[in-house]
């Protein structure tokens, strides 16, 4: 399947969605990345029962965080398919990207360290 | 153990504005239980500040800390270097811990980013209800250990009041009637002749601030 998705994208692979911590999500946005979403394994599928559900959970938080500090919420964001779905992760890559252009970019990117 | 909650970002930041340089500092036994004030939680209010402010072109530097307990000296102890270059001192402690930072370091402005909310159990991962007022006057003894203090809306020590309701109190539906509950465990333990106690009413020692020296142990101007 050669599949096209958007480029800007940065993959970071973890075991389970259920990994995924508010304080990783928070940091992505804090170090100027335009948006940050996790893709978990569709709801009621995972391996360890509720990672998913859990990750769910902690994107929802992250989102009335970010609303308190004065950014948008869909700047992170969930989604869920599943491992045979390689079309709908595109699809979703490119959704993702369109909100996020629409968003403009991350205001504290200029705060953020250039390495 | 004391259950608090984050007091609302907004007001924190409120608190906070005209400093530059604060150390926040958690809690690690209590309020990191009830998921309030432990390092995670400071890491995240860290984190939350430090993007509000840069967003109004006026960044803060925040330092973390996380100490054992704030409510006791010997763990207090590791901060007296670290809090020295900080202009204000955040705390994620229950009350009595943000008071005994205050008093160790009543130079430095030391600002509450919680409320110290209840003494209370742990219901399952992040669910806390409370179960005691501190009151002085145990009386679990004799009401099968639920308490009428806590658990009555109207801390009734001889109830049920006329709001008692098939079970549930006059306040909420989703309230059980202390009193009712008291009696179902009394009976189920056929204790049911302790409902006919009369205590006098509660003298609330917690009117003042209390102090509870042990057995064996004395304050240390008496030791002298």
């Amino acid at each position: 399947m050669r599949l096209d998705y958007p480029t800007n994208i940065k993959i970071i692979r973890v075991p389970c969605t259920g990994k995924v911590d508010v304080m990783h999500l928070l940091r992505a946005i804090q170090k100027g990345a335009d948006g940050v979403y996790a893709v978990g394994c569709l709801e009621g599928n995972c391996h360890y029962n509720e990672g998913n559900l859990r990750a769910r959970e902690r994107v929802d938080h992250v989102r009335i965080l970010l609303e308190e500090i004065g950014l948008e919420a869909d700047r992170v964001r969930m989604y869920n398919l599943s491992s045979g779905e390689g079309p709908t992760f595109a699809a979703y890559a490119k959704e993702m990207t369109d909100n996020i252009r629409e968003l403009g970019p991350n205001p504290l990117k200029k705060w953020a360290k250039t390495h | 153990m004391i259950v608090a909650e984050r007091k609302p970002f907004e007001e924190i930041k409120e608190m906070l504005k005209g400093y530059k340089k604060v150390l926040s500092v958690g809690c690690g036994t209590c309020v990191a239980v009830c998921l309030t004030g432990g390092e995670k939680e400071v890491a995240v209010l860290n984190a939350e500040l430090d993007m509000a402010r840069k967003l109004e072109e006026d960044p803060i530097e925040l330092g973390a800390a996380t100490i054992e307990r704030q409510c006791d000296r010997e763990y207090l102890e590791v901060l007296d270097e670290m809090v020295k270059p900080y202009e204000a001192l955040l705390s994620m402690a229950c009350g009595a811990g943000i008071q005994f930072l205050a008093e160790r370091y009543p130079d430095k402005p030391v600002l509450p980013a919680v409320d110290t909310t209840f003494i209370g159990v742990n219901q399952d991962v992040g669910w806390y209800e409370e179960r005691c007022r501190s009151c002085s006057a145990c009386v679990l003894a004799w009401t099968g250990g639920i308490c009428p203090v806590t658990m009555c809306a109207k801390g009734l020590y001889n109830g049920p009041c006329g709001g008692t309701d098939q079970g549930k109190c006059e306040i909420s539906q989703d309230q059980p009637c202390a009193w009712f509950e008291i009696y179902g465990r009394l009976a189920g333990q056929d204790r049911l002749d302790l409902i006919k106690r009369f205590y006098a009413i509660v003298p609330w020692k917690n009117q003042k601030p209390r102090t509870l020296i042990q057995p064996g142990y004395k304050k240390p101007e008496q030791a002298k």
